[in-house]
């Protein structure tokens, strides 16, 4: 008798991965993010200057062997501030994105799965947070406490919560009514289990999506409110800050905008792409339906 | 249907008092109080009490948010520190510039992004469909002050077109209209992309319905259920999000009028905060956040209008 193999049957994430790169969007998409986040991480190891070391003689250079993106006007290596400008960005989108889905998910849930008159509380806070144009809330919180980093954070991260919250509360609405749940249900299962076990695993998916679709949006608002000088203190690097030292300077050199701009739209772009080719995987029925 | 608007409107309502309270509220738990923004750390303690009292931040927060309530229903939102103006009159003078912004924006996004989805949808997986599907994702999620930042540098310094600075001289449209260019493309740029995607989704939705494959088979020309029938649905999500993207084009406008030093509720506010004007950065924020409540709820019973599901309550 023979021995039948079988194909190792993939696990679920490998099967993702593996929707992913025939996706030719997802794989640009997954190509750039990779980029991006590595050149983060390994900024000390990538960077060819100390991105705040001040150089008076090599002040506003066009790209060069030496500066590949030009210089500043304190002659700090351009290249080197975008690559640790990453390590912002990212350090501001995580911590964000993870609070409010944390939130969102918890009072997402409480929404869906719990009594009518709490969902509804719940839903008009929801709705009242999102009515709070988000720069200009930002802008009245900085206008107190002073520009900072964390103000950034947990601003974006408070309106941000109904969009997750939103999405959880509908999912665990449909689920709730699933034969699994019920059967479940009859056989003794407390809230917390059916909260943990059931519940969870299944809005996990279309959380991600929302989170790859939402990096983009938090880290442009980072770099906006930096640009604005509201966000990170020189003479840390960010995007934004860039952009800022570039817009002053833009009859002087194009090469600051240029070159603070370009690591905003990889991200967007990366992200973006990863997102839509993610949510085609996890979701075919939301096709078209990303975005804002 | 009126019911139906009455309900939104009543919703709208709860829904404003509740922001203005969580907002004040949040000004008041978070570090940093409005009379040292405003006088600096060095101030004298009777300069500093004096201010308090005329502010009103002496007396218990509930009576404090009464009185804001009070006075915000009078129109009243305190007074400029530097020129004892009312914020009020400093706050409503710039909306105008901030809305013209936005409806030119949303204006010329929509109609170019209505006629690329309904193209796209009706010539579907066609080369041009797939072309406008890859430039909308690309475009959609670009933040608007890089949009700005490129098109100032390279329409208005590197090639001259179009002005850098300002709204032009306030009794020449024309002029006023070559200063919207730049900053409109800014604003509008990601939103032809998003409304394309949309369009041509929810038209794609609505061909496949019930009445639409009725009109087929009734021998209706297609020309006439493309544009009649399943346009006039296909655009109702867009209004729903052009209502909910109200305080995204309130952000860009911020970010807009930054760059080409435009007048505004953003420059106001940016202005506002360097000088430490603190009552005029909250007046601000808060005729914004009423922008917003009021444009949402303006697409919901546009919406209602529009399509009789909604109204009969899903």
């Amino acid at each position: 008798m023979t021995d039948i193999t079988l194909p190792k049957p993939r696990s679920e994430l490998g099967e993702i991965f593996h929707h992913l790169i025939r996706d030719p969007l997802g794989l640009a998409g997954l190509i750039i993010v990779t980029l991006i986040v590595a050149s983060a991480l390994f900024a000390p190891w990538i960077a060819p200057y100390d991105p705040i070391a001040l150089n008076i003689p090599d002040r506003l250079q066009s790209p060069n062997p030496a500066h590949l993106m030009g210089s500043d006007q304190l002659g700090r290596d351009t290249f080197s501030r975008v690559i640790w400008g990453g390590r912002v960005a990212l350090q501001v989108a995580l911590p964000t994105i993870a609070g409010a889905i944390a939130v969102g998910l918890i009072l997402g849930m409480i929404a869906g799965y719990g009594p009518k008159w709490l969902d509804s509380l719940i839903v008009l806070f929801f709705d009242t947070v999102r009515s709070f144009p988000t720069v200009m809330f930002a802008l009245a919180v900085v206008a107190l406490v002073g520009p900072s980093l964390n103000t950034v954070i947990l601003v974006i991260m408070v309106t941000s919560i109904p969009t997750y919250g939103r999405v959880v509360r509908t999912l665990t609405q449909s689920l709730k009514e699933a034969e699994f749940i019920t059967a479940e249900k009859s056989l003794g299962a407390s809230t917390a289990r059916i909260m943990g076990i059931h519940i969870v695993p299944n809005v996990l998916g279309p959380l991600a999506v929302l989170a790859a679709m939402d990096i983009p949006t938090v880290v442009g608002l980072e770099a906006g409110l930096s640009f604005l000088g509201m966000g990170v203190k020189p003479p840390t690097p960010s995007w934004g800050s860039l952009l800022n030292d570039g817009y002053n300077l833009i009859r002087n050199t194009p090469w600051l905008i240029v070159a603070g701009g370009i690591p905003l739209i990889l991200t967007t772009l990366g992200f973006t792409f990863l997102g839509e080719a993610l949510r085609d995987v996890v979701d075919p029925k939301l096709r078209g339906k990303g975005g804002k | 249907m009126l019911s139906y608007i009455l309900r939104r409107l009543g919703l709208s309502a709860a829904i404003t008092v509740l922001a203005v309270a969580l907002l004040f509220l949040i000004i008041h738990m978070i570090p940093g109080d409005p009379v040292s923004t405003i006088l600096g750390p060095k101030a004298s303690p009777e300069l500093r009490a004096a201010l308090e009292a005329r502010m009103g931040l002496d007396r218990p927060l509930p009576v404090q948010i009464g009185l804001f309530f009070m006075n915000m229903l009078r129109g009243d939102l305190g007074l400029d520190v530097f020129s004892n103006r009312p914020v009020t009159q400093i706050v409503l003078g710039q909306v105008p510039y901030t809305l013209v912004l936005i409806l030119v924006s949303i204006l010329w996004s929509a109609v170019l992004g209505i006629a690329l989805g309904c193209y796209s949808a009706v010539n579907r997986n066609s080369l041009g469909d797939r072309l406008t599907g890859v430039l909308s994702v690309s475009v959609i999620a670009v933040p608007a002050f890089v949009v700005s930042l490129y098109s100032l540098l390279i329409f208005a310094v590197k090639l001259q077109w179009f002005p850098a600075i300002g709204a032009g001289a306030p009794a020449d449209w024309g002029d006023q209209l070559h200063h919207l260019v730049l900053p409109s493309l800014a604003i509008g740029l990601s939103w032809v992309g998003y409304i394309a995607r949309l369009v041509r989704a929810s038209m794609l939705e609505v061909m496949g319905e019930g009445h639409i494959r009725t009109a087929r088979a009734f021998g209706l020309p297609e020309r006439q259920i493309t544009y009649g029938y399943a346009l006039r649905l296909a655009i109702l999500p867009t209004v729903t999000v052009i209502g909910v993207g109200m305080g995204f084009l309130l952000s860009a406008a911020v970010f807009t009028e930054i760059v080409f030093s435009r007048p505004g509720l953003g420059k106001l506010v940016i202005d506002s905060i360097t000088t430490r004007n603190y009552p005029v950065v909250m007046g601000s924020v808060l005729v914004s956040t009423l922008i917003f409540v009021a444009s949402t709820t303006l697409a919901d019973i546009v919406n209602a209008i529009l399509d009789p599901r909604i109204r009969a309550g899903k």
